[in-house]
């Protein structure tokens, strides 16, 4: 177990190692200066600006600087907002995309999951053929069209819902429900065909013979064998809300990393993009390590070491 | 209910003659034909084929029967709601929304398909290679895959969009650099499951060539899953393109694309729904169409999957 978290661990340095040099790279292969986009500068203060953001070292030493720096998270001020530091811009974004992803995932994973199970349930009867209807559906549309319909059904002509910004609980509702749809649907798809394999096996049919009802079999025997490819699924969904937050928090007007992260791209704000690129992919792995090591919880009959064992 | 008058001829046994036994009556199906047979039974997944034609008809003829171009601005057309001569109305800069709609589809389903076989040819590439070989060969090009796979999508692709001059083929490039690793880990599960069977092994004693292997025996094996993974990366590279033209990255103007017209109806939302409703619907139709033929022919290429 130890080791396995150990090799696991060093993959994800690996990786981050890797991301944070490409890019390094990248940023220093882009066209045009951090400060091209400016007023044309003196020759004398552009070159006291380089001196002072340390672009005049050689390349090699700026790596090394920047390695040193990404290891402590420190990525320095950003370019365009003066007297900003890229942490400081991160810590404050980041709540409210944190806040929009739990609401998010707890919505995706709690109506797939019933909307799966309804389907199993119904398997091959009119409830089945709808809610698989509703989950292609939900493959299909993409979040920011979902966000949009949304928008204009909630917001703009039944006029319920506030249409943008994040001030209160009612402000997160419609771009939760947009972020979650895809998920919602991916999810709902897993469970139905965990839930019918489930369904099928004779230990089901065990406890029913019992006597018990078909609640009680659905519920505590099925849904708990059936939901564990679900929990499988929570790494991609991590990063799908998180990516998806990319747009839905640009339609809504929401100050989040997401927005903040397309804001520096579109600015290329160079100081900010590796920040929050870092940052995005330590999240990133490590909610997937978390789910690998959940998974092995849940189901004992996995144990995380084994997929190593035959070497 | 019909009665019927037996015989007694009929508790005769019959006469079993080993030639007659012996002959196959039914018409001999192959994988393929029992996979169409298949396909053709899923209605939904047949029309999602009939959509997908039309769409493709409709991308290389939309602009031209409509007579009017993508990118002309009439400012005094502006936001116009549909009519005789702007079929789907026009924009906010005067612009046609029906020939942009035709010509979004192009550029859509043109990324999409370029950047479905870019994935095909690298990830059938790498993935029969790592499976067939085993060994180091395998254990290092999987890792290489494995530590791509642990940098997320879009980001990759968006960090590549900020450095790489701006047009069509740098969008597929930033997408396929790392779409091709789904592709290379079925077809390697594929491959590392057949390398071991009889007719590969009678192959070999024959004195087929490790090349002629792959390429004869092993690829086209798995071309079942091959296909299913194709068509179901084709939406999600519809999806990434008109995620990232939403965004301002993608597709630039004056190129129409689907993503960059329902962002650019955005703010007029409230006050002119329809110059979403056309790009958005069509999105959403081209995805559903391509998605449930992709369901379809998982259904039918892998009858281990139902």
């Amino acid at each position: 177990m130890v080791k396995y978290l150990l090799k696991r661990i060093g993959y994800i340095i690996l990786s981050l190692f890797l991301i944070v040099t490409v890019t390094f790279i990248l940023m220093k292969a882009a066209p045009g200066g951090p400060f091209a986009s400016e007023r044309a500068l003196t020759p004398a203060i552009e070159a006291q600006m380089n001196e002072a953001y340390g672009f005049n070292d050689p390349i090699h030493e700026q790596y090394f600087t920047y390695l040193i720096n990404a290891f402590t998270f420190d990525f320095g001020p950003s370019f365009k907002y003066v007297g900003q530091e890229v942490t400081e811009i991160i810590g404050r974004s980041f709540p409210y995309s944190l806040i929009l992803g739990l609401e998010a995932i707890f919505i995706a994973i709690s109506f797939g999951v019933l909307l799966g199970v309804l389907a199993a349930v119904q398997h091959n009867k009119f409830g089945d053929y709808m809610a698989m209807v509703i989950a292609v559906l939900g493959i299909s549309v993409p979040s920011f069209i979902m966000a949009a319909v949304l928008q204009y059904i909630f917001a703009i002509y039944l006029q319920v819902l506030p249409i943008a910004r994040f001030e209160s609980f009612a402000h997160t509702i419609l771009p939760a429900i947009a972020l979650a749809t895809t998920p919602l649907a991916f999810i709902a798809r897993l469970m139905r065909s965990s839930m019918i394999d489930v369904l099928n096996r004779d230990y089901i049919k065990t406890a029913k013979s019992k006597g018990l009802s078909e609640r009680v079999v659905t519920y505590k025997h099925a849904l708990r064998n059936a939901i564990l490819p679900v929990v499988s699924y929570l790494g991609p969904l991590v990063v799908t809300i998180l990516t998806g937050s990319f747009v839905i928090e640009k339609i809504f007007g929401i100050p989040g990393l997401g927005s903040e992260f397309v804001v520096s791209v579109t600015n290329r704000d160079y100081t900010v993009i590796m920040g929050t690129t870092v940052f995005f992919s330590v999240l990133l792995l490590f909610s997937i390590l978390i789910v690998d090591l959940l998974y092995g919880l849940i189901d004992p009959r996995i144990k995380v070491t084994s997929k190593e064992g035959d070497k | 209910m019909e009665h019927r008058q037996l015989k007694k001829i009929d508790f005769e046994p019959l006469q079993l003659k080993q030639s007659e036994a012996e002959k196959i009556v039914g018409e001999s199906t192959s994988y393929w034909k029992d996979a169409w047979r298949r396909f053709r039974k899923n209605k939904l997944a047949f029309l999602g084929i009939v959509i997908i034609l039309l769409l493709g008809i409709m991308a290389i003829i939309g602009g031209p029967i409509s007579g009017q171009n993508y990118y002309e601005n009439r400012l005094l057309e502006a936001n116009q709601p549909p009519s005789a001569e702007h079929w789907f109305g026009t924009d906010n800069l005067g612009r046609d929304v029906f020939a942009r709609t035709w010509y979004g589809a192009q550029i859509s389903l043109f990324i999409g398909l370029m950047a479905a076989l870019i994935d095909l040819v690298i990830g059938v590439i790498w993935g029969a290679v790592a499976g067939f070989f085993g060994g180091k060969v395998d254990e290092i090009l999987m890792r290489i895959a494995d530590v791509l796979y642990g940098v997320p999508y879009l980001l990759v692709v968006i960090l590549l969009l900020v450095v790489l001059p701006q047009n069509l083929w740098t969008l597929i490039i930033a997408m396929t650099i790392t779409g091709w690793i789904n592709m290379a880990r079925i077809v390697r599960g594929q491959v590392i499951q057949l390398r071991s069977e009889e007719f590969v092994m009678a192959s070999r004693s024959l004195g087929a060539s490790n090349g002629r292997l792959l390429v004869r025996h092993l690829i086209p094996n798995t071309l079942g899953p091959i296909l299913v993974t194709l068509t179901l990366t084709i939406p999600s590279a519809i999806f990434t393109e008109s995620f990232l033209s939403f965004l301002g990255i993608g597709v630039q103007a004056p190129l129409a694309s689907w993503g960059t017209m329902s962002s650019d109806a955005l703010p007029a939302l409230q006050y002119y729904p329809n110059q979403l409703f056309f790009p958005a619907v069509f999105i959403c139709i081209t995805m559903l169409a391509f998605n449930v033929v992709g369901d379809g022919m998982r259904d039918a290429l892998d009858p281990n999957e139902r």
